[in-house]
C-alpha cells in the first residue's frame, strides 16, 4: 500500500496559510542576496515566458521575415492572413471538434469508473479492501508495456474509434488515491444518518457523498480534462483517417512536415516543410484555450496536487 | 492513514504506523464471512465491477499479453502468441547491438534528467521561501507553473521553432558572429536540448510541494538555531533541508521509478534518423521494431526487460531510502 503521508506535512499547512516565517532584521549580505534572488526569479519568469511570446510575434508576421530571422519578440511585417489561412482549413476544425469530444466523453468515463472505485475504497469495512487498493496501485509500478497494449486494443478491434482513446487510460491511480482520501475525510455520521433514514448505498452515493465533493470532484475533472486535450499519442498510434485525429495530431503533423496521414515517428524526416507561420498560428490556435482557462484552474490543480499527498 | 509526523519523531516510529482505535474491534469482526460480507455490501461491491474490469482488462491483460515475448505472435493472429520459442527474442536482443545502443542512450539521458529535474523544484523552492513580497512571490509561481499545462506536442513544436535555423537561438548566435547550427539535426546537441526543455517544463510545477512542506517547519527551529549563532545559510542547510527531507525522498523514489520511461513522447517527436546516435531510447526503439515494422514479439521482449529493470529500480529506491532515511512509499 502506498503512504505518501510524507508529502503532506500537516493539516494546517493549507496552500494560502501564512508560512511560519521568522523575523530577522536582515544583514547587509542578505539584502544583496535578497536582490540576487529577485533578479534569479524574474529571469525565471523570463525564461518560461520567452518562448510563448516569440511563438506570438511569428504568428503574426509575415513568411519573409521569419525565414531572414527579424522575428524576435515583436511581429515584423504584421499580418493576420496566417490566421485566416489556418482557420480556413476544414480540417483543423474538424480536428479541434475531435478533441472537444473525446476530451468530454473521456472525462465522463474516466470520473464515473474513477469515482466509484475510489468510494468503495474509502470505505474501512468492506472486506477485500486491501487486495482492491493492491490492483490499483501496482499498475502504478509495472504496466504491460506498449507492445501487448497495442496488441490488444488493435485485437478488440478499437482502432479508429473513440474508445481506443477513452478505454485505455480511464483511471489513473493517482487521481483514484485522491478521490479516496477526500472521500474517507468526510464524516461517517452523514451517511450513517441517510442510511437510517433510507437511504440505499447508491442514494448515499449520489445525495449525500457527491454533492459535498463538488470541490474534488471539479479538481479531477479538471486533471482529467486537461490530460486529454492534451494528449495524442493514443490517437496518434490508433487512428489511421486523418478526419479522426484530435488537434494535437493535427500539430504534429504539421511540424512533422507531414500533410496526411502519420508517417510512424521519423519527424523531421520528411522533404516537405510547413512554413513556420502556419506552425506558429497551429500552435497559437492549440493553446488558447488552456491559457484562457489556466489563471482559473490553477489554484484547483495547486489543491489537487497536495490534496493527492495526503496519502495514497 | 496520514500520521502527522513531527521533525523530532524518532525514525523507527515512521512506519509503524499509529493503529486507528477502530482497528481495536478487529477480533469480534473477523467473523466476518465473504458470505455475510457480499450479503451486507452487495451494493458497494456493484460498484467495483466497471472499474475491475477496466484493471483486468487494459492493465492485467497486457502485462499476462507479454508472454508473446517467449512465444512466436503473428499480427492477427492469437493475442498470447501462436507458439513457444523460450528465450529466442531475448537472445536476439542480446546481441543486438542496436539494443545495447538504446540502452546506454535509456541510462545517460536518464541519469541527466535526473540530475537536473530533481534538484531544480527545490532550488527554485527555496529562492521562492526567501521572497518576502508575497504578490512576487504568487505571480512568479503561477508563471512557472504554465508549461505544465502544455500538450507534449506543443512543447515539442516551440523547441523546433526556437532552435530553427532562423529561430531565435540561432538569432543569437549570428548577433555574436557565430555560423547557425542545425541543433536538431546534430546528435551533439540532443542531450542538452532534451534535458534542458524538462527542466522548462518540470521545474515550476514541482515546487508545489517543497512550498507547502516548507510550510510547516516550525519557526522556533530557526529561532534556536539562530540562537546557537547559524547564519542564514546553515539555518537552510540544517534546519530547511532536514525538514523537507521526507518530501525529497519520496519524490526522488517516484522519479527514480520512471527513470527506464525516459519522455518516450518527446523523443518521439523530437528526434530523427540523424539524432539516433544519441536519442534513441528503449521505448522508441521498441516502437519502431514492433508497432512500425511489426516484430511485435522481439519488441515485447526488449519491453518485458525494460518493465523489469523499472520494477527492481522502484523496489531498490525505496528499500534503500526506508533504510537510510526511513522514508518510504510503502
Amino acid at each position: 500500500m502506498v503512504n505518501i503521508s510524507m508529502l503532506r506535512p500537516e493539516r494546517k499547512a493549507a496552500p494560502g496559510a501564512p508560512p511560519a516565517r521568522v523575523r530577522i532584521r536582515p544583514g547587509r549580505g542578505y539584502r544583496v542576496f535578497q536582490v540576487v534572488n529577485a533578479l534569479v526569479l524574474t529571469g525565471v519568469v523570463v525564461v518560461t515566458l520567452y518562448p510563448f511570446i516569440n511563438i506570438l510575434a511569428q504568428s503574426f508576421s509575415s513568411e519573409h521575415a521569419i525565414e531572414t530571422g527579424r522575428v524576435n519578440l515583436i511581429p515584423h511585417g504584421l499580418n493576420l492572413t496566417t490566421y485566416k489561412t489556418v482557420m480556413s482549413d476544414s480540417m483543423f476544425w474538424r480536428n479541434y471538434r475531435n478533441t472537444v469530444e473525446y476530451t468530454a466523453a473521456a472525462t465522463f468515463v474516466s470520473m464515473v469508473l474513477t469515482t466509484c472505485y475510489a468510494y468503495v475504497l474509502s470505505k474501512k469495512q468492506v472486506k477485500g479492501r486491501g487486495v482492491l487498493i493492491g490492483i490499483a496501485v501496482f499498475t502504478m509500478f509495472f504496466n504491460g508495456g506498449l507492445i501487448p497494449n497495442y496488441v490488444l486494443v488493435s485485437q478488440l478491434g478499437l482502432r479508429n474509434s473513440i474508445w481506443a482513446i477513452v478505454l485505455p487510460n480511464a483511471i489513473n491511480v493517482f487521481n483514484l488515491l485522491v478521490m479516496k482520501a477526500f472521500f474517507e475525510s468526510l464524516p461517517g455520521e452523514l451517511e450513517e444518518a441517510a442510511a437510517v433514514d433510507g437511504l440505499s448505498t447508491y442514494g448515499i452515493l449520489w445525495r449525500i457523498v457527491l454533492p459535498l465533493s463538488k470541490a474534488v470532484l471539479a479538481t479531477m475533472i479538471l486533471f482529467y480534462a486537461v490530460t486529454y486535450w492534451n494528449s495524442w499519442f493514443s490517437a496518434f498510434l490508433y487512428m489511421d483517417r486523418s478526419e479522426l485525429f484530435p488537434v494535437t495530431v493535427y500539430l504534429r503533423n504539421i511540424i512533422a512536415g507531414a500533410t496526411v496521414g502519420a508517417d510512424n515517428g521519423t519527424a523531421g524526416d520528411t522533404a516537405l516543410q510547413i512554413a513556420a507561420n502556419i506552425q506558429a498560428v497551429t500552435i497559437v490556435l492549440t493553446v488558447i484555450p488552456i491559457l484562457t482557462v489556466y489563471p482559473f484552474i490553477q489554484r484547483y490543480f495547486v489543491s489537487g496536487v497536495m490534496l493527492g499527498a495526503v496519502k495514497g | 492513514m496520514s500520521t502527522p509526523r513531527t521533525l523530532d519523531a524518532p525514525p523507527g516510529t515512521r512506519d509503524t504506523q499509529v493503529r486507528r482505535p477502530g482497528r481495536g474491534h478487529r477480533p469480534r469482526r473477523q467473523r466476518l464471512t465473504w458470505r455475510r460480507a457480499v450479503r451486507r455490501d452487495w451494493r458497494l461491491y456493484t460498484l467495483v465491477i466497471a472499474p475491475l474490469v477496466f484493471f483486468a482488462v487494459f492493465r492485467y491483460l497486457p502485462m499476462i499479453g507479454n508472454v508473446i515475448a517467449f512465444r512466436r505472435y503473428e499480427p492477427g493472429g492469437n493475442l498470447f502468441g501462436e507458439e513457444w520459442v523460450g528465450l529466442h527474442y531475448f537472445q536476439l536482443f542480446i546481441h543486438d547491438p542496436t539494443f545495447w545502443q538504446v540502452f546506454t542512450n535509456t541510462l545517460i539521458l536518464g541519469g541527466l534528467t535526473l540530475l537536473f529535474t530533481f534538484p531544480a523544484p527545490i532550488i527554485l523552492a527555496l529562492l521562492l521561501n526567501e521572497v518576502r513580497a508575497s504578490g512576487l512571490k504568487r505571480f512568479v509561481q503561477s508563471i512557472s507553473y504554465l508549461p505544465h499545462f502544455l500538450s507534449i506536442v506543443v512543447v515539442a513544436a516551440i523547441i523546433m521553432q526556437l532552435l530553427s535555423d532562423n529561430g531565435v537561438v540561432n538569432q543569437g548566435l549570428h548577433a555574436v558572429g557565430h555560423a547557425p547550427i542545425t541543433f536538431l539535426q546534430q546528435p551533439g546537441w540532443f542531450r542538452q536540448i532534451y534535458v534542458s526543455s524538462e527542466v522548462w517544463q518540470t521545474v515550476g510545477w514541482g515546487t508545489i510541494l517543497y512550498l507547502a512542506a516548507l510550510t510547516t517547519i516550525d519557526g522556533q527551529l530557526y529561532e534556536q538555531a539562530r540562537i546557537d549563532g547559524a547564519n542564514r545559510w546553515q539555518q537552510t542547510w540544517h534546519v530547511t533541508l532536514p525538514g523537507i527531507r521526507p518530501t525529497m525522498m519520496t519524490l526522488l523514489i517516484l522519479n527514480i521509478g520512471t527513470f527506464m520511461a525516459v519522455g518516450f513522447e518527446k523523443i518521439l517527436l523530437l528526434y530523427n534518423p540523424l539524432t539516433y546516435p544519441t536519442a534513441d531510447v528503449i521505448s522508441t526503439y521498441l516502437y519502431r521494431v514492433g508497432v512500425v515494422s511489426g516484430s511485435f514479439s522481439y519488441a515485447a521482449a526488449i519491453g518485458l526487460f525494460d518493465s523489469v529493470i523499472g520494477l527492481v529500480l522502484v523496489v531498490s529506491a525505496n528499500y534503500l531510502s526506508r533504510r537510510l532515511v526511513g522514508a518510504s512509499l510503502w
